[in-house]
């Protein structure tokens, strides 16, 4: 089968590799019919991530055909067509029964600090992902949920994890009626982040990023205020002076390791690697937060250290919340969303390109080039 | 409630989701206390596996499920084994884990040039979107990449003739 092939930071190309095979019970063999590319898989792209391995196949969010059951599989047969959320959770451990289903303890032997996710190095579980025509899926009883019939794909595809991840980064940050919500980046995570944060109540909603075409686009697709940090000099002072000198109630990074703006941060936590990830949109969202306020932090970070202002979180009384979404837990609320017309994700899709042209759609997503949001790849198998 | 609604009413979706009692919020208001009992629940069937799949001290056992990409080969491989030996939470775990990534993209072009493949780098970098949608940054790449070459040649040109 074709798949993605990891060769080292910034170099990736499309290759035959075996196809997956049923390893435990409650596996399920996938064939893709759509995934993208995330913002975060940028980090793994970048070397950023330690255990990253030449040879894996990256890709958390897909959707796609059930080829083959393992014998313990009930809920599923060949031929569903299905979502699959891009935490692998076993639904029985201690923390998938609190509904953490990105903390399973029971899919990744690597590290204890996440549960498993596909694609996205051995860090999270060490699974081939799906940017590939076939996929492994462990867990499949549990994971997968069947795309009702009235779904358009494209939509599906983003419920695997974008949507989700912005549906909670707005959950976690408590919002309450009338709060003003402050989303630091306009990527795909960002955008759905601020759409989101009106359904909870929000009454002022404000973007900030450096791309003016993104700032364009969460403008009119999440009827927000967008600003261009660039352009206002330092953010944390013009959120002050625009909430009265008091500070947002609620700031979400919706950046995490790639963030721009901090020619410091870039250098150590980006270029040399001294840092996991530059921090700098984490420190705006803890400085333009008011005294007592909430940082839901969405963004991803390595699991080395950074530099943070952890003083200031002391002497505002900040709450600090921050998990992967757990995208199981929220699908059945999300799916009524889109199904009500509420929201609609796919509009955020700029860009189809085949499977075989990946390393192209890197460097596209990756650069910012040609005023890509969202790119979707399309394996050849998508329709046979 | 009402006049808020009223304001933002052109928001479609504006305060479907308000919950008082969402506060505190997800990733805590489902807490059980069941992990201070241990491993308590029904273990999934353990995953048996031909390849070399490395875990963390910070566990007792391999988790029920893992994936098999890519196992510990090589000099990383080596590498790879010396940093499970260390906690998460020591830099003993994740320096040599980030160095073996490295050292193994160099076994990775070794291991093609072996199989009769040379790698083409510039299209496994995505330079052929590169040039079609910034080639102005591609011919800057190009230009400082020569510029630092032919200094260096110069230098080591200049050192071979004083020898």
């Amino acid at each position: 089968m074709l798949a993605m092939n990891y060769r080292g930071p910034q170099r990736v190309r499309i290759d035959h590799k075996p196809m997956p095979q049923i390893q435990h019970p409650e596996d399920a063999i996938v064939r893709v019919t759509r995934t993208c590319i995330c913002g975060s898989d940028l980090h793994l792209y970048n070397g950023n991530v330690p255990d990253t391995r030449v040879g894996s196949t990256f890709g958390h969010e897909f959707i796609g055909v059930v080829e083959e059951v393992g014998p313990a599989i009930q809920n599923l047969k060949p031929g569903d067509t299905v979502m699959v959320p891009f935490n692998i959770a076993c639904g029985k451990c201690a923390f998938c029964r609190q509904e953490l289903y990105g903390n399973c303890h029971e899919s990744n032997p690597e590290a204890t600090a996440v549960g498993g996710i596909f694609g996205y190095s051995h860090t999270a579980g060490g699974y081939d992902g799906g940017q590939a025509e076939y996929v492994r899926v462990p867990y499949a009883d549990f994971g997968p949920t069947v795309i009702p019939d009235w779904m358009d794909p494209d939509d599906a595809v983003l419920l695997t994890d974008v949507v989700p991840t912005g549906y909670q980064a707005a959950e976690m940050g408590g919002i309450q009626p009338g709060d003003t919500v402050v989303v630091f980046g306009a990527g795909p995570i960002g955008i759905m982040a601020a759409k989101c944060a009106w359904l909870f109540g929000a009454g002022r909603v404000i973007v900030i990023d450096q791309e003016e075409y993104r700032l364009e686009f969460v403008r009119n697709f999440a009827q927000c205020e967008a600003y261009n940090f660039r352009s206002i000099e330092d953010p944390v002072v013009f959120i002050k002076k625009t909430t009265d000198w008091m500070g947002a109630d609620v700031c979400i990074d919706a950046v995490g390791a790639e963030a721009a703006g901090n020619a410091l941060n870039t250098l150590t936590g980006r270029k040399m690697l001294l840092q996991a990830g530059s921090t700098t949109a984490l420190h705006w969202a803890i400085n333009s937060v008011k005294k007592g306020g909430i940082v839901s932090i969405v963004g991803v970070y390595g699991p080395t250290d950074n530099l943070v202002p952890i003083g200031n979180v002391v002497n505002k009384g900040i709450t600090i919340r921050a998990n992967q979404a757990s995208v199981k837990r929220l699908l059945p609320r999300l799916i009524g969303h889109i199904q009500s017309g509420v929201l609609n994700p796919k509009a955020m899709i700029t860009h189809r390109v085949p499977l075989e042209e990946i390393a192209d759609a890197y460097r596209i997503f990756s650069d910012k080039l040609d005023n890509c949001i969202k790119t979707v790849l399309i394996p050849s198998r998508a329709n046979s | 409630m009402e006049p808020l609604a009223e304001k933002f009413s052109h928001i479609n979706g504006w305060g479907i989701d308000i919950d008082p009692k969402n506060d505190p919020t997800y990733p805590i208001k489902k807490r059980t206390d069941e992990e201070q009992k241990g491993y308590t629940w029904e273990r999934p069937v353990q995953q048996t596996s031909g390849v070399e799949v490395l875990h963390s001290i910070e566990r007792p056992n391999l988790s029920a499920t893992f994936g098999t990409s890519s196992p510990p080969k090589g000099l990383s491989g080596q590498l790879r084994r010396y940093a499970f030996r260390y906690s998460e939470s020591h830099y003993g775990h994740w320096l040599p884990l980030l160095l073996a990534d490295r050292v193994e993209a160099v076994e990775g072009i070794v291991d093609d040039v072996k199989q009769g493949r040379f790698p083409n780098v510039f299209k496994e970098k995505g330079r052929i979107a590169e040039w079609k949608y910034n080639p102005q940054r591609v011919l800057i790449r190009v230009a400082v990449t020569v510029a630092v070459a032919t200094a260096v040649w110069s230098v080591l040109a200049g050192k071979n003739k004083r020898n």
